[in-house]
C-alpha cells in the first residue's frame, strides 16, 4: 500500500534546502515512494507529518507474531479478498485448546498427542503450530504449571484466562511471548498493562464487531498495537460474516479493525469442528483454535491450509531426479513426468495404485505441467536423454524401457534415438496408469 | 463505535437451474430441486440473497464398484451391488438430495453395457426413488454418444441432469438434452476461459442457459483443490459483475476426486503418521466438499455416508436463518 510521490510531498516542508540528500524535496518524496530513501534524512519535517506518512504506509493489516524463536507464528499482513487477487500470505496459526483442569498425568500424554503431530505430504512438513491453555481449573497456580510443562513443547501458546489469573500467571511465562487471551471492555486497562509490561500479543475479545473495533482502538489508543482480533461471535455464518467484514474494512484502512482475527470452532464432535474450521481457515481466520487431537483430523485440516495459501503465481515443485515406487528390482518399468507438484503426485499416486514397483524420473520443468513444460521446450527428448544418462538408469534396470506421457508422444522418436531406450506411448492422463501398466508390465 | 457494514453492490446473480420434474410437468419426481441464483458470494447473506440451499447428490454407479475402498464400500453395505437398492438407500438413509447415477458399466473395458442396458438402470433407478437425478456417461465419447441419447429418450420429461459435455464432444449430448428436455453437465478442464466458451457453444445450439450447470473440474485436497477454488470465486465474481456466460451453478464431484487422493486409501501401515484410514478418507471427502462450498459449489457429488452427513449439517448450519 505504497503512497505515491505526490501524496508524501504534500507532507514535507517544502524548504528545498537539499540537506536530506536530493535538492528539492519534491526529488527526497520520490526518492522515498521508490524506497530509496529514509524520512530520517529530513531534519525539518514535523512530527504530525512524521505520525501521518507512517501511518499511511502502513500495511492494512498488521503483522502480528505470536511466540518466540523459530517457531513463532506470524499472522496478519494479509493484503487481498481473494487468494488469486495476489496470495495470501500468512497461513492461519492452527492451535490445540487444552484445560488445566487435566490430571498430571492427562497433560503428559496430551502433550505426547501433540508433539506426535508432525506429519509429511508431498515433501513437506507439517505441524501444529502451538497450544491454547485455558484456566478451567480458576486457579492461577496450576494454570501456570500447567503452562510450564506446556513450555517444553517449544511451541507459542495462547494463554486463555481471566484477567487475574493472567496477571498472576503471564510475567513468568512472558520471555516466550503467548498471547494473552483477553482484553473485555471490563478489564481491557489492566490487560493492555499487562501486555505491555510483559511485552506479549493481546487478543481483544469485544461483543460484536463495533466493540471489538472500539476496544483495539482504545488499546492502541494506550499504545499497545500487537493485537488480535475477535468478535466473540461463535455461531458459524456470523463469525465468518464478521471475519469477512474484519478482512474488508482493514483492506480499505479502517484503523481500528487493521489487525489479525481469530476464531474458535464450537461443535464437540472432532470431525464436525474440523469441517468448521474449514470454513474458517478458507475465510480469514489469522488465528484458529481447536479441540481436535487426532491425526486422522488434523492431516487433511492442515493440507487445505496449505492449499489456500499456496501462491497462486508459484507453482509448487518436487526436486527433479529419480523416484522409486514401492519395492524396485531390476524389472522395473521406468516412468517419465515433469516436476509440478501436482502432476507428478497424481502420476505417483497411480503408479502406486498399478501395484507394479516402478521408477519415476521427474524432469526439471520449472513447475509446469506436462503439456506446459512441452510447448515451452523444458520438457524435451534431450532433457529425458540426459536424466537417465546422468542418473544411470540404464544400470538400474535390465529392461531398457521409458513410459512417457501420452500427450508428449511427439518426443519418441527422438528419445530413442538418443538414448537407445524402448519408448512406450503411456496414456494421456495419469489415471490411465493403471490399466496401461496391467496391460504391459503386469 | 457503530462500524457500518461494507456490502459488495452486485449487479448480476448466479442463474438459476431447476432440476427433476413432477407429475404436472410430465415427469414422475416428487419435487424440484432448484441450485443456484445467489447474488452474493457464498453465504454472505448480510448483503445479498442465497436462495438455494447447496444440495449433496450421492454417486451410484451401474456395476459393482469393486476398486472402491473397502471402507467405502462396507459404509455403503449390500446394496452397492444393485444401483436402484443403493439410489434408495442413498435417499432414504444417507440424507442425499439427489441421485448421481454413473453409467460406468458401459465403459468398453468394463462390461460395455449397451444402451438398452442404461436405459433399465435409469428406468430402475427412476422407479426406485423419487428426488432428481443425475446422469453420467462412462467416459469414452463415442459409447457415451451412444448411451446418453437413449437414456435421454427413455426418460423423456424427467429433467434429468446429464453429463458430461466437453468442449470436444458437446453436439451430441446438447441435441439429446434439447429434444428430451433435459438438463446439461458442461464440464471445462480448471480453465475459466474454456468454461465460458464450452457454455457459449452449447448456448449457442439453443440449450437455454437456465439449463446448463457448469462442472469446472474439481481437484482433490491436496492435489490441486486450490486451482478449483479459485476458479470457481472467480467464475462466480464474473457471474454477479453480469457476465451471463460464467453465471451457471457448479456442480462438483467431490468424491470422485477425494477417493483418488493417496490419502484416502493408503493404509497406516505405510504410513504411520498419517493415522487409520478410514476416519482420514472420510474427512479428505468432507472437508474437499466444505472448501467448495466456501468458493461457490452448488451441487456436491458425495460418496461416504458419514461425509455426506458432516456436509448436511455444515450446510444447515451456513443457511440456518
Amino acid at each position: 500500500m505504497g503512497l505515491s510521490g505526490l501524496d508524501i510531498y504534500k507532507q514535507l516542508p517544502k524548504k528545498n534546502c537539499g540537506e536530506c540528500g536530493p535538492p528539492t524535496c519534491l526529488a527526497f518524496a520520490m526518492s522515498l515512494a521508490a524506497g530509496k530513501a529514509a524520512l530520517d534524512a529530513c531534519p525539518y519535517v514535523s512530527d504530525e507529518a512524521r505520525e501521518n506518512l507512517a501511518s499511511a504506509a502502513a500495511p492494512p493489516i498488521r503483522l502480528l507474531k505470536v511466540g518466540a524463536g523459530e517457531t513463532a507464528v506470524e499472522m496478519g499482513d494479509e493484503t487481498v479478498i481473494f487468494r488469486h487477487e495476489k496470495t495470501f500470505v500468512n497461513p492461519t496459526g492452527i492451535f490445540i485448546e487444552v484445560g488445566d483442569d487435566l490430571s498430571d498425568e492427562d497433560v503428559k500424554a496430551k502433550l505426547e498427542q501433540i508433539k506426535g503431530l508432525v506429519f509429511e505430504r508431498v515433501g513437506m512438513e507439517y505441524a501444529i503450530d502451538g497450544l491454547a491453555l485455558r484456566n478451567v481449573s480458576g486457579d492461577a497456580k496450576r494454570f501456570l504449571e500447567v503452562a510450564k510443562a506446556a513450555q517444553a513443547l517449544g511451541k507459542p501458546l495462547v494463554l486463555i484466562a481471566e484477567q487475574a489469573v493472567l496477571s498472576e500467571a503471564a510475567p513468568a511465562l512472558a520471555d516466550d511471548k503467548p498471547l494473552l487471551y483477553a482484553a473485555t471492555a471490563e478489564n481491557f486497562e489492566a490487560m493492555t498493562e499487562l501486555a505491555q509490561k510483559c511485552d506479549c500479543p493481546l487478543a481483544v475479545r469485544g461483543e460484536g464487531l463495533d466493540q471489538t473495533a472500539e476496544l483495539a482502538k482504545k488499546i492502541a489508543g494506550l499504545g499497545h498495537k500487537d493485537l488480535i482480533l475477535d468478535t466473540g461471535n461463535r455461531d458459524l455464518p456470523q463469525a465468518i460474516s464478521d471475519l469477512t467484514q474484519i478482512r474488508r474494512h482493514a483492506l480499505k484502512k479502517f484503523r481500528p479493525l487493521g489487525y489479525p482475527a481469530m476464531a474458535f470452532t464450537t461443535a464437540d464432535d472432532p470431525e464436525e469442528e474440523m469441517v468448521e474450521a474449514t470454513a474458517l481457515i478458507a475465510k480469514y481466520a489469522g488465528l484458529l483454535v481447536v479441540k481436535a487431537d487426532q491425526v486422522s483430523q488434523l492431516l487433511p485440516l492442515l493440507s487445505w491450509r496449505q492449499n489456500l495459501y499456496t501462491d497462486p503465481q508459484k507453482p509448487i515443485q518436487v526436486k527433479a531426479g529419480v523416484y522409486e515406487v514401492g519395492e524396485v528390482t531390476p524389472e522395473s518399468p521406468v516412468y517419465v513426468t515433469t516436476n509440478f507438484s501436482l502432476t507428478y503426485y497424481s502420476v505417483e499416486g497411480e503408479v502406486q495404485a498399478s501395484k507394479i514397483p516402478s521408477y519415476i524420473i521427474a524432469v526439471d520443468t520449472e513447475g509446469t505441467s506436462v503439456l506446459t513444460a512441452w510447448a515451452a521446450g523444458k520438457l524435451t527428448s534431450e532433457a529425458v536423454a540426459e536424466m537417465l544418462e546422468k542418473e544411470g538408469m540404464g544400470d538400474k534396470v535390465n529392461e531398457k524401457r521409458i513410459v512417457l506421457p501420452g500427450h508428449v508422444a511427439v518426443l519418441s522418436g527422438k528419445l530413442k534415438e538418443l538414448s537407445g531406450w524402448d519408448v512406450m506411448v503411456g496414456p494421456r492422463e495419469a489415471s490411465g496408469i493403471p490399466s496401461f501398466a496391467k496391460s504391459k508390465f503386469a | 463505535m457503530a462500524v457500518d457494514l461494507i456490502k459488495e453492490r452486485y449487479t448480476s446473480r448466479v442463474g438459476e437451474v431447476v432440476l427433476g420434474a413432477t407429475a404436472d410437468e410430465g415427469g414422475t419426481r416428487s419435487h424440484t430441486i432448484t441450485i443456484g441464483g445467489d447474488s452474493t458470494m457464498p453465504f454472505l447473506r448480510f448483503e445479498g440473497e442465497v436462495p438455494n440451499r447447496p444440495v449433496v447428490a450421492m454417486e451410484v454407479v451401474d456395476r459393482e464398484p469393486v476398486e472402491w475402498n473397502v471402507a467405502l464400500r462396507e459404509a455403503i453395505g449390500d446394496e452397492i451391488k444393485d444401483p436402484a437398492a443403493w439410489a434408495q438407500k442413498c435417499v432414504n438413509e444417507f440424507g442425499a438430495d439427489l441421485v448421481f447415477v454413473r453409467l460406468q458399466g458401459a465403459d468398453p473395458d468394463l462390461g460395455d453395457a449397451g444402451p438398452e442396458a442404461c436405459q433399465a438402470t435409469v428406468k430402475a433407478v427412476l422407479d426406485a426413488v423419487k428426488v432428481p437425478l443425475i446422469v453420467i456417461g462412462c467416459g469414452d465419447d463415442e459409447k457415451d454418444n451412444e448411451i446418453l441419447p437413449a437414456v435421454a429418450e427413455a426418460a423423456s420429461g424427467e429433467n434429468l441432469l446429464i453429463g458430461t459435455a466437453t468442449e470436444e464432444n458437446y453436439k451430441t449430448l446438447t441435441a439429446a438434452c434439447m429434444v428430451h428436455k433435459h438438463c446439461i453437465v458442461a464440464l471445462s478442464p480448471i480453465d475459466i476461459n474454456i468454461a465460458k466458451q464450452l457454455n457459449i457453444l452449447i448456448n449457442e445450439m439453443n440449450l437455454p442457459l437456465s439449463r446448463i450447470v457448469s462442472d469446472p473440474t474439481t481437484g482433490a485436497l491436496g492435489y490441486g483443490l486450490e486451482y478449483s477454488y479459485s476458479i470457481i470465486e472467480r467464475a462466480r465474481l464474473g457471474a454477479l459483475g453480469g457476465d451471463r456466460m460464467l453465471a451457471m451453478p457448479v456442480m462438483c464431484t467431490a468424491g470422485y476426486e477425494a477417493w483418488r487422493a493417496k490419502e484416502a486409501n493408503a493404509s497406516v501401515d505405510e504410513f504411520p503418521d498419517w493415522g487409520p484410514v478410514e476416519p482420514r478418507a472420510v474427512m479428505w471427502e468432507a472437508l474437499t466438499s466444505t472448501a467448495l462450498l466456501q468458493a461457490g459449489a452448488h451441487l456436491l457429488v458425495m460418496r461416504h455416508p458419514r461425509a455426506v452427513s458432516l456436509v448436511q449439517k455444515h450446510i444447515d448450519a451456513m443457511m440456518k436463518e
